[in-house]
């Protein structure tokens, strides 16, 4: 980021703009990962050790093959096999769907970690890039509006989820599952294999959210790529209401956010750098604080949802 | 009610969840093209092979019983509590900071209760937040403690690399080291150090407390319904409160010990995987403090071993996570077999009628 210190304060907005957007990406699927899971019941807190197993296959595949869309393709799969585990593991009698997620954050990043050690050195084929800024002449704008054509895929697919949920038999099935299970059984629905399909979906989409990471920004695979962002789009969907289109914002915000440390820093405010760091963190922190009640339950919450039915 | 058939079952499903995520490991051992015997053979010699190995072991193990309680605590109270890492951190740095301020003009003695009570001040009061928080405003704990892990974490780096830094620790940030008088000493005879003590200690006072006073009666109580104990009038909010303020000392004490046993200094080494380690004794023990004491021996001894499978099978150090994670996985599945081993099973003294069918759909097919 050392070209938009040339932009002086002006790199601040910008970095924040071009972070909501390459920030913004893994928080996106993720937490539309997270969404279609909860829609169906169950909660995901293991997307984080999913996002890390994403970012993992998809750099390791894309260096190997050298094509990073059969990386994209990887990090998707792999993302699905550790949401079979979660899926049915989480089903179980008796077995409690948040200690599984904390579980599988544990094994997701031991997978990462294991496989992904060779891949820490070389450099891996990376997505490419649509050039918004090309008009604009000055390096740095360009380099912030290089958009990568996962996000505008996640552009896309966040009003698609929202019909998919309000207008299809699929979506219907899974919000009955997911609102009133009895009802579901009523209606001759499977609400092992809903909420399996369900999980499996959304453990995809959150692989392709590492695959962002790894093949887009900050585009290198490391055991410190992602810091929570798994966690936070758990937080994220409760902020978006489980609506899509809301999750699509909620995103937008928290990238920007997590910009907020590094584009300080480059127009050579280091003081407290760690502490913007933070800001992410605070800021879902302070965004549960002020959505969540005691006195009701949240609009748009699952019926089901961390229920033991 | 409960008879030796039920305590049996849940100890030898604890223990036989642990084999099975062995032996799972040992699977995934021999997919990579590791001998799975000969990394058992290590993963025993490094972690109860001999004394020697095994004073590294309870090393480890310290930390564990202290960070597991932070988990098991809270778990009576029905809330998951995953900020074991966090309460650690500031722990250690609120330790650090008396130590430092106190210097040597005290007797060590006293500058160490000093700095346990600062570290088991600051990780109570850190997760306490995540109770408060879950009382007063319905926000989920397990994801508020997570989250303050990463600000711990943060605020550690900052603290770290800025304010306290030692401008001699170049490679490693690290803040200004305790002098060696004021450092935790060695039980006599070993290597460990007396943090091994304050864990055992810890655990079963923790396990008094919850199995043998009204207040931990009171706390299994509003986690078993928490709404016949409001109507039963207990106080929720502020059991609540005390139990993640008791959970979080305990981490923060841990973090003392590291500090003051081990490190010497605050520095990132403070985060090396007690808070996830922690969580997974807490769990594998069923939330149960003696049993907890056991598990972090098993769980020390996988930690202590991550460096020979290092070295001798040419493994990387992620295996023990992926080990952790394993078993973690095999443990909560175990759950689901409760009961469901007819050898266990209590004789029943009555039998009982047939229950009416509970909702549509489900009626019972009755073939004649």
């Amino acid at each position: 980021m050392a070209t938009e210190a040339a932009l002086g304060w002006w790199g601040v907005p910008l970095a924040i703009l071009a972070g909501t957007m390459r920030g913004g990406t893994p928080f996106l699927f993720v937490s539309l990962g997270e969404c279609l899971t909860e829609k169906s019941g169950k909660i995901n807190l293991g997307l984080e050790g999913t996002l890390l197993t994403g970012a993992m296959a998809a750099y390791g595949v894309s260096y190997l093959t050298g094509s990073p869309w059969v990386g994209v393709l990887a990090a998707g799969l792999a993302g699905a096999a550790l949401g079979v585990i979660h899926g049915w593991l989480s089903q179980q009698f008796r077995v409690n769907d948040v200690a599984v997620g904390i579980a599988m954050i544990i094994f997701g990043s031991g997978v990462a970690f294991f496989f992904g050690k060779p891949f820490i050195q070389p450099k891996a084929a990376q997505l490419p890039t649509i050039d918004l800024g090309a008009w604009s002449g000055i390096p740095a704008v360009e380099a912030a509006l290089q958009i990568s054509p996962l996000f505008i895929l996640g552009v896309i697919l966040a009003p698609l989820m929202q019909w998919f949920f309000k207008s299809t038999r699929w979506g219907l099935f899974i919000r009955a599952v997911g609102d009133s299970p009895d009802a579901a059984k009523a209606m001759g629905v499977s609400i092992f294999k809903v909420r399996l399909l369900s999980v499996i979906a959304g453990s995809f989409l959150a692989g392709i959210g590492g695959a962002s990471l790894s093949l887009y920004y900050p585009g290198l695979w490391t055991e410190r790529i992602s810091s929570g962002q798994g966690l936070m789009a758990v937080a994220l969907v409760i902020f978006a209401r489980w609506n899509p289109i809301q999750c699509l914002w909620a995103s937008l915000l928290f990238g920007g956010a997590q910009a907020l440390g590094p584009a300080l820093q480059s127009v050579g405010l280091k003081e407290g750098y760690y502490l913007f760091n933070a800001a992410p963190y605070i800021l879902t922190l302070m965004i549960m604080i002020f959505t969540c009640s005691p006195k009701r339950s949240l609009t748009g919450a699952p019926g089901a949802l961390g229920t033991d039915t | 009610m409960s008879s030796w058939r039920r305590s049996f079952e849940s100890i030898s499903l604890s223990f036989g969840a642990i084999l099975a995520g062995l032996l799972l490991f040992g699977i995934f051992c021999a997919a990579v093209g590791q001998n799975p015997f000969a990394v058992y053979g290590s993963i025993w010699k490094s972690a109860f092979g001999s004394w020697q190995t095994f004073q590294n072991t309870l090393i480890r193990a310290a930390p564990l019983m202290l960070t597991a309680l932070c988990t098991a605590l809270p778990a009576r109270l029905g809330l998951v509590i995953i900020g074991n890492e966090g309460a650690l951190v500031v722990g250690g740095l609120a330790a650090i900071s008396i130590g430092l301020a106190m210097g040597t003009a005290l007797p060590p003695v006293l500058s160490q209760i000093a700095m346990a009570i600062a570290g088991m001040i600051a990780g109570g009061l850190w997760i306490m937040a995540a109770g408060a928080l879950k009382h007063y405003r319905a926000v989920n704990e397990t994801i508020s403690s997570l989250l303050l892990n990463y600000v711990a974490i943060a605020l550690l780096n900052h603290l770290v690399g800025g304010p306290m830094r030692d401008p001699s620790s170049l490679n490693k940030p690290s803040t200004f080291p305790l002098s060696e008088a004021v450092m935790l000493g060695q039980i006599p005879g070993t290597r460990v150090h007396w943090g091994l003590l304050y864990g055992i200690v810890a655990c079963a006072i923790a396990y008094f407390l919850i199995q043998r006073t009204t207040f931990g009666f009171a706390a299994r109580t509003a986690g078993g319904n928490i709404r016949a104990a409001r109507i039963a009038g207990l106080p929720v909010g502020q059991l609540t409160l005390t139990v993640c303020f008791l959970a979080g000392s305990c981490a923060g004490l841990a973090g003392m010990v590291e500090v003051a046993a081990i490190q010497g200094s605050a520095n990132e080494s403070l985060n090396v995987g007690y808070g996830y380690g922690g969580i997974l004794v807490a769990f594998a023990a069923r939330h149960n403090p003696l049993a907890a004491i056991f598990i972090s021996l098993l769980v020390g001894g996988i930690l202590a071993s991550g460096g020979i499978l290092q070295r001798a099978h040419n493994l990387p150090d992620a295996t023990v996570l992926m080990f952790e994670g394993i078993v973690f996985l095999a443990v909560l599945y175990s759950d689901s077999l409760y009961g469901k081993i007819p050898w266990f099973k209590e004789k029943p003294l009555v039998v009982s009628p047939p229950s009416p069918p509970s909702s549509p759909g489900q009626e019972p097919v009755v073939i004649s």
